[in-house]
């Protein structure tokens, strides 16, 4: 069956509860499982995914000695948005190259929030481009540490090449209401978006 | 047949052949399956089920997401989604998919964003 995009009738129960997702990228160290973490109303939990990395067009007989497991962790959190309506937030692995081995994982979000540490940018140079890749919306937090230093968001976006439509914001990865505020940047961009989207029709 | 209700070693590899019998990927209506989809029980477990069905059922009364749902039940992905198949099949679960911001021909979802915008701001 399929619900997609459908307000539920008020069924038995809690006949109506939808959800949303959002997807926290950024590479290794940048603060992603510490913002699922502060931002969550549950205990942050983790659920694995065994990935073959095989080809599917492989011959079964054929390919099965071939194929190498590995186990991929996703750190995940959960808001109630409303009595009805839940966002949960997924960290993403670490290492991008499981990202597309994960099939579908940033499928059906709303979008995503790129971490960046300031101290070592080139780390997240990689998820920008699999974000564009896949044609996920995105905005940039840069996760001041305590010992970053102050850069300009602007030089920072123009080191990391981020087009002018994307928002950058810096937040504190630790915090609650900081990082409550990226995930408003990040609907307030898809808001935008939406805007842009609806006057080109 | 009267396969064992629990592997004597319940672990690992040998543990997910043993409850999905075999199966590995999920096919059918568990390809759809997302980690922020939610699983609702539609009927109470019966007796002589396979027991990670009834514990599914039992745990989805209230409407649970399938990452939560593995976490809790301590079973990857793919495994879980074999499961669940089977239930979506049986017709004893309904899944709801996250909803996305585009839905396909509707265009954005302005009223979607609104409500998650005022839902973060209560926070």
């Amino acid at each position: 069956m399929d619900f997609k995009g459908f307000d539920q009738p008020g069924g038995p129960g809690s006949g109506g509860t939808r959800s949303v997702k959002v997807m926290i990228a950024g590479g290794f160290g940048t603060g992603k499982t510490t913002m699922v973490r502060s931002v969550s109303d549950i205990k942050p939990l983790t659920t694995e995914e065994t990935l073959t990395q095989a080809s599917a067009a492989d011959d079964h007989l054929i390919g099965v000695a071939d194929k190498t497991e590995t186990t991929v962790s996703l750190d995940f959190g959960k808001i109630s948005l409303n009595e009805s309506l839940m966002l949960y937030l997924f960290g993403t692995p670490g290492q991008e190259r499981f990202w597309f081995l994960w099939n579908g994982l940033f499928k059906g979000a709303l979008g995503a929030i790129v971490l960046v540490d300031t101290r070592r940018l080139a780390s997240s140079f990689r998820a920008i481009e699999e974000m564009e890749r896949q044609n996920v919306p995105f905005v940039v937090a840069l996760n001041v540490f305590p010992d970053s230093k102050d850069y300009p968001v602007e030089e920072i976006r123009d080191a990391l090449d981020i087009p002018a439509n994307i928002p950058v914001v810096a937040c504190d990865a630790r915090d609650r209401a900081s990082s409550r505020d990226v995930l408003v940047a990040l609907i307030r961009h898809l808001k935008d978006r939406s805007a842009v989207a609806l006057e080109s029709r | 047949m009267s396969a064992p209700r629990r592997s004597t070693n319940p672990s690992g590899l040998e543990r997910y052949y043993v409850l999905t019998k075999g199966r590995s990927g999920p096919g059918g209506s568990a390809s759809s399956l997302d980690v922020a989809t939610l699983i609702v029980s539609r009927t109470t477990p019966v007796p002589g089920m396979q027991h990670e069905h009834e514990e599914i059922l039992r745990r989805c009364r209230d409407p649970l997401s399938v990452a939560e749902l593995g976490a809790h039940l301590g079973l990857p992905f793919n495994i879980l989604a074999v499961l669940l198949t089977d239930l979506l099949e049986a017709g004893r679960v309904e899944a709801r998919d996250p909803i996305p911001a585009h839905s396909a021909g509707r265009g954005p979802d302005l009223a979607l964003l609104e409500e998650v915008l005022s839902g973060l701001q209560r926070l």
